[in-house]
């Protein structure tokens, strides 16, 4: 059980909440508080706009432990509009095939379950075709 | 008439007028054709109470798609969402039996701390029920704003009659002040007595329902005596209105009890998704009504009358305002996401609805 963890990263992991360097100007995904580009502070929120594209991806066949009950499924590296890369699930492909360039967005999605049924249930970001015009 | 006073004086309109401020839909990318459940149960493919119904992926429940309508609802009304005071989804499949699904909803999409956030159930009407009370809490100043959905991921009984029609799916609505609506609320009514047509016990997966309950006494008697009344109380007929949109079990009764009021079919069709999404319980009523506001004019009048099983109904009289012409373009619209669609079959679904014990 990872509730603490689960509790203090549910901003960033529910809407992909980062970080804007008041300094330079970058955007910064995940939060760390200084800025990758100018080595500055930089504690600001921002909230990404979820917009991006497939940089890379793979098919896992074999998920890593409380994974299980989802794969096969697709990880990507997903190029922000912002600027920043992220790591993250593919969902609601449906027939589609996923391509380097693929348009994408954000959305809200179970994660998994914390230790099974009777844990809490981790929600998170996941990436889907893009719909929206 | 001295029945008609009466009705008029219950008639719900706060002291503040009141409006929808944002809406949004949210139908998941996945449908069941009726024919395949057929198939499996039968033996032959042959055509169900409706074409096909929509599907929650494995990982979707009530949260996730609250949160995509919410975000959808708040796109609408241009509003930041920390100008929120309660964030109320209503529903009988909530992830957690204790354990809010408001609060998760509410910082997803950002809302502040200071909300009420209290989970909604009464079958297919909590969605209307939080309905209700945002406008309370918007009508007595209490709050600005308030946020109301109805969101289900409904489950029949493998083999059930329900099986055909359960589906996932619904709507979210922010209340607000009648000056800065898309919509405006007019009159509200309810009719509510005990009544044992559906249900599901604790600990139980699967709901019941009592078989000759559920229509002349339960369905038809509620929507019925909750829309006329309200419509009388303020001295309108069906004539009246643009568009009307009922709960939707299936695609039967709501052209039954439309034709009861006095609706013709073409005041119906715009709003009645079950033929191709099914039922989404306390979605239902409410995605049907985005579907209308997606395409209403200014001035255009509509009918809502949603049922929950138990039982009781929520009707409203709405009016489309200028401003839903400005804003509605802000997020996808319902039609948008009933195009999205891949056919599932029998296993595939048994899948995705946890209908297969892992261990
Ligand atoms: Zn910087």
């Amino acid at each position: 059980m990872e509730v603490p963890r689960h509790w203090r990263l549910k901003k960033q992991r529910y809407a992909l909440v980062g970080e804007v360097c008041p300094h330079c100007e970058a955007k910064i995904f995940p939060p760390r508080d200084v800025c990758p580009e100018c080595g500055g502070e930089a504690k600001t929120a921002y909230a990404f706009s979820g917009k991006g594209e497939v940089y890379s991806f793979t098919r896992m066949g074999n998920a890593p432990a409380g994974f299980e009950e989802q794969a096969p499924y697709t990880v990507a590296l997903i190029k922000l509009q912002e600027g920043p890369i992220v790591t993250a699930q593919l969902t609601d492909l449906g027939n589609q095939e996923v391509q380097i360039g693929m348009p994408v967005e954000m959305v809200t999605r179970k994660l998994r379950s914390d230790d099974g049924e009777k844990g809490i249930l981790v929600y998170g970001y996941k990436f889907r075709p893009a719909m929206a015009a | 008439m001295e029945e008609h006073k009466h009705v008029k004086d219950i008639v719900n309109k706060p002291s503040r007028h009141v409006g929808i401020i944002g809406y949004g839909a949210y139908i998941p990318r996945y449908r069941l054709p009726g024919t395949e459940i057929s198939r499996i149960w039968s033996g032959q493919a042959t055509p169900g109470p409706v074409k096909e119904k929509a599907v929650a992926g494995l990982d979707e429940d009530v949260i996730t798609m609250s949160i995509e309508a919410a975000r959808n609802a708040v796109a609408r009304a241009g509003i930041d969402p920390q100008l929120l005071r309660a964030v109320w989804v209503g529903s009988e499949s909530h992830p957690y039996a204790v354990k809010p699904s408001g609060t998760i909803v509410a910082e997803a999409i950002g809302a502040p701390e200071h909300i009420q956030a209290g989970d909604w159930e009464f079958a297919c009407k909590a969605g209307t029920e939080a309905f209700v009370a945002a406008m309370g809490l918007v009508g007595s100043s209490m709050a600005d704003y308030a946020l109301a959905i109805g969101m289900d991921t409904a489950q029949g009984k493998p083999g059930d009659a329900l099986e055909y029609t359960a589906a996932s799916g619904g709507a979210a609505f922010i209340i607000g002040p009648a000056e800065k609506a898309l919509a405006r609320v007019d009159a509200h009514y309810s009719f509510v007595t005990d009544m044992p047509d559906f249900w599901r016990r604790a600990h139980q997966k699967y709901p019941e329902h009592g078989q000759r309950f559920t229509g002349e006494p339960a369905y038809f008697n509620h929507i019925y005596s909750a829309a006329s009344r309200l419509m009388e109380s303020e001295g309108l007929t069906a004539e009246d209105f643009k568009y009307a949109v009922f709960h939707q079990p299936n695609e039967k009764f709501p052209r039954r009890v439309a034709k009861q009021l006095g609706f013709k079919p073409e005041q119906i069709e715009d709003g009645l998704l079950s033929p191709v999404i099914g039922n989404t319980y306390a979605g239902a009523s409410m995605v049907g009504l985005t579907a209308i506001l997606d395409i209403a004019a200014p001035g255009d009048r509509i009918l809502i009358t949603s049922y929950g099983s138990g039982a009781g109904s929520d009707a409203f009289i709405i009016t489309a305002q200028e401003a839903l012409l400005e804003r509605r373009g802000a997020a996808l619209s319902t039609q948008d996401y009933i195009a999205r669609r891949t056919e599932i079959d029998y296993a595939t679904y048994t899948r995705f609805r946890n209908k297969i014990a892992m261990k």
